[in-house]
């Protein structure tokens, strides 16, 4: 009893971890699947982007013409809108084309800009001055633009599943811009929770992006790290104001399935063979900080961790049935000089190590539940943040870096433009589990009794009665 | 019933051989009541496990109601001893985890009957022995000779033709020693079976009407017959001598 007890306990633990590490690993890939929806959005399979060709576009300017005399001492304004993170533009009918491709459910092109607002005073000039002096006292304000496709509300950054609140209000914004009406002339636009906050903007204020008024119809909160923008305006007032016309330079693209995103990346590639395609793997692949260490250690470490245990729990179930079979040799001895069958001895052994199995089994999603529980109720709060996007390379890129430019401090980043750090999300580990995963504990426990089963078995049915009644205990 | 002819039972032992029996032969009649003596570790033991076909001999045969045992195979052996042979060991054999009842019915498995009638069987047999109301305990709650009471009841459940006993009292006190041979001794004419017994004791292998002595494998057989209990039928003075 004493033996069986052991064995039992000793296929609980095994399980017990199992079910645990299991659950965990579970846990995390909700976690990391909650941050590439924050990041990515549901709906969103894969985006295509097109890297600018490095130099190609010749030195930055602000399109402020060195000052003559005349123009020393006046002060200046310019606004630039561009495209954002090294992304070239990309002709429209490309977005028709992929959406054309079988195993696509849907495309949407948007245009990700950033607008920089540029303000100073002339004094000598650009340059070095008569006295030396170089420095043009100027500030800089950024912001962000995404320029989105009113036609397609299911599909790219304003998706109802980016949006935290304000939900109707994007609804409105859809409509109003489908139907090309507005209350004023001044093209109609959303910010950002954030953005509003920092400038004091609400519904019925007016921005200017790139020299042109736009009137804000409200303000809405999205997804926690999403690559937000701060200022929402139809695709359309987007092309106008860049001068990129029937362009995108990012695409939204849902596939039929995510069995089929493989296959879509590959159309998708050889139609575009110069753009970048991401997919949530490949942003899944940049995601670092505590949740990918979990995530490494729960796949690696945890894995194995209960893969060894497990086993172990195996090698001692066999060890210590065929350990008892040994000591009841007098009794099945006895038994089979009563007229016991081997292949009935056989089963006896086999049916009380299969009871074993079940109760370590119970035991084990006992204590796997309450494994799971802890994990749930002490885990910290991870961390997930998505890897830099170089200059030059596609994808996502919105960030803040640090620049500070002239004389004025920076509110947003102007290293957007040529390099971004990190989005981070946090995320609060669980560990849930499913009907499947205690099935399969208890299946594994049961198949640890049945091979401790049939080694014990097999060490019965060879034992000769003879010599097992000769035996002196 | 029996009927051993020169049979020889010889053991590898390392790289040489034990000579455990050689050339015994030996009749013994139906409801013939033997028990055999001799030094330990000259061969009782492996006689009583050959006519129990436990062992087969190395050499002559065993033939138990016209059947050569050592010719048969496990499996029709197997089918031999659950329908005639009943066994009581020295250390009663009981399953620990086995009620009382439990452990007589075991002995009734292999016989495919009926669960009800195996149950009423087994408390019949307790009830022989004495021990209908212990039916339900276990062997840890029960004395050694109460145990060896189980382990007869066991023995005799089946109605066997044989009843094969391995010192049946060579772990109980003299007093629980008596009781067990005297209850023994009652079965056996009460149910007519013949009855082979091991024995270091004298006085218990003077019960039987023979005796089989045997010493360094080779046996020879010596008449009890004034304190040997009387079988019904008498069993005759007929013996064979064989020895090695």
């Amino acid at each position: 009893m004493r033996s069986a007890s052991v064995v039992a306990i000793g296929l609980a633990l095994g399980v017990g971890l199992v079910i645990t590490v299991t659950a965990a690993a579970s846990g995390v890939k909700t976690a990391q699947g909650q941050v590439l929806h924050s990041l990515y959005g549901v709906g969103t399979d894969i985006t295509v982007t097109k890297a600018a060709t490095p130099g190609g576009g010749g030195p930055f300017r602000f399109g402020a013409a060195p000052p003559t005399g005349s123009e020393a001492g006046q002060a200046f304004s310019r606004d630039r809108l561009t495209s954002t993170g090294g992304l070239t533009t990309i002709p429209g009918t490309d977005v028709t084309a992929i959406s054309n491709l079988r195993d696509v459910a849907g495309a949407t092109g948007a245009l990700t800009l950033n607008s920089i607002h540029v303000t100073g005073t002339f004094s000598g000039g650009f340059g070095a001055s008569s006295s030396g002096s170089s420095s043009t006292p100027f500030s800089i304000s950024t912001f962000t633009v995404d320029g989105v496709n009113a036609d397609d509300p299911g599909l790219g950054p304003l998706s109802a599943s980016n949006i935290t609140s304000g939900t109707s209000l994007v609804r409105e914004w859809f409509e109003r811009v489908a139907k090309g009406s507005s209350s004023t002339d001044s093209p109609l636009a959303l910010v950002s929770s954030s953005y509003a906050k920092q400038d004091s903007l609400k519904a019925g204020s007016t921005v200017t992006i790139a020299g042109s008024t736009v009137k804000v119809l409200g303000v809405i909160s999205l997804t926690q790290g999403a690559a937000a923008a701060d200022i929402y305006v139809p695709l359309s007032e987007a092309q106008k104001l860049t001068g990129y016309t029937a362009k995108v330079n990012t695409i939204y693209v849902t596939a039929d399935s995510s069995s089929d995103i493989s296959k879509v990346q590959t159309e998708i590639q050889h139609l575009m063979p110069k753009a970048t395609i991401t997919t949530a793997q490949d942003l899944a692949n940049q995601v670092s900080g505590s949740l990918s260490t979990a995530a490494t250690l729960a796949n690696s470490l945890g894995l194995w961790l209960a893969v060894a245990v497990l086993l172990a729990a195996f090698v001692l179930a066999a060890l210590l049935t065929t350990a008892a079979v040994n000591r009841r040799v007098r009794e099945f001895g006895t038994l089979k000089a009563m007229g016991w069958h081997s292949r009935r001895i056989v089963g006896q052994v086999l049916g009380e190590s299969v009871v074993q199995g079940l109760v370590g089994g119970a035991l084990g999603v006992a204590l796997g539940v309450l494994g799971a529980f802890l994990v749930t109720r002490i885990a910290p709060t991870l961390k997930a943040t998505v890897g830099a996007t170089p200059f030059g390379a596609g994808g996502f890129g919105r960030g803040t870096g640090g620049f500070g430019g002239g004389s004025g401090s920076a509110r947003r980043s102007f290293a957007r433009t040529f390099a971004s750090a990190g989005h981070s999300v946090t995320v609060h580990l669980t560990a849930p589990l499913s009907l499947e995963i205690l099935a399969l504990a208890v299946a594994l426990a049961i198949a640890g009794g049945l091979i401790a089963g049939i080694l014990g078995g097999w060490r019965a049915a060879r034992l000769r009665p003879a010599e097992a009644l000769r035996r002196v205990e | 019933m029996y009927e051993l002819k020169n049979v020889s039972r010889v053991y590898p032992k390392g790289r040489g051989k034990v000579t455990a029996l050689k050339g015994v032969n030996l009749v013994i009649r139906d409801g013939e009541f033997l028990t055999v003596q001799g030094p330990t570790g000259h061969g009782k033991t492996t006689l009583l496990l050959l006519l129990g076909a436990l062992e087969k001999p190395t050499s002559g045969s065993v033939v138990f109601d016209g059947q050569d045992l050592g010719a048969l195979p496990e499996s029709r052996l197997v089918d031999v001893r659950a329908r005639n042979f009943g066994f009581v060991f020295q250390n009663y054999n009981l399953m620990p985890t086995l009620t009382a009842a439990e452990n007589v019915e075991a002995a009734l498995v292999p016989l495919r009957i009926s669960t009800a009638e195996r149950r009423s069987r087994s408390l019949a047999a307790l009830d022989d022995v004495g021990l209908a109301d212990r039916a339900g305990h276990f062997p840890s709650e029960l004395s050694g000779g109460e145990q060896q009471r189980v382990a007869i009841a066991r023995a005799l459940v089946k109605e066997p033709k044989v009843i094969l006993a391995d010192e049946p009292t060579g772990n109980l006190d003299e007093v629980t020693r008596a009781e067990i041979v005297a209850l023994m001794v009652k079965l056996w004419r009460e149910h007519g079976m013949s009855m082979v017994v091991v024995t270091h004791d004298t006085q218990v292998a003077r019960q039987a009407p023979r005796t089989a002595l045997i010493n360094k494998g080779a046996l020879t057989l010596r008449n009890n017959v004034r304190k040997a209990v009387q079988t019904q039928p008498s069993p005759g003075a007929a013996s064979e001598v064989g020895e090695g």
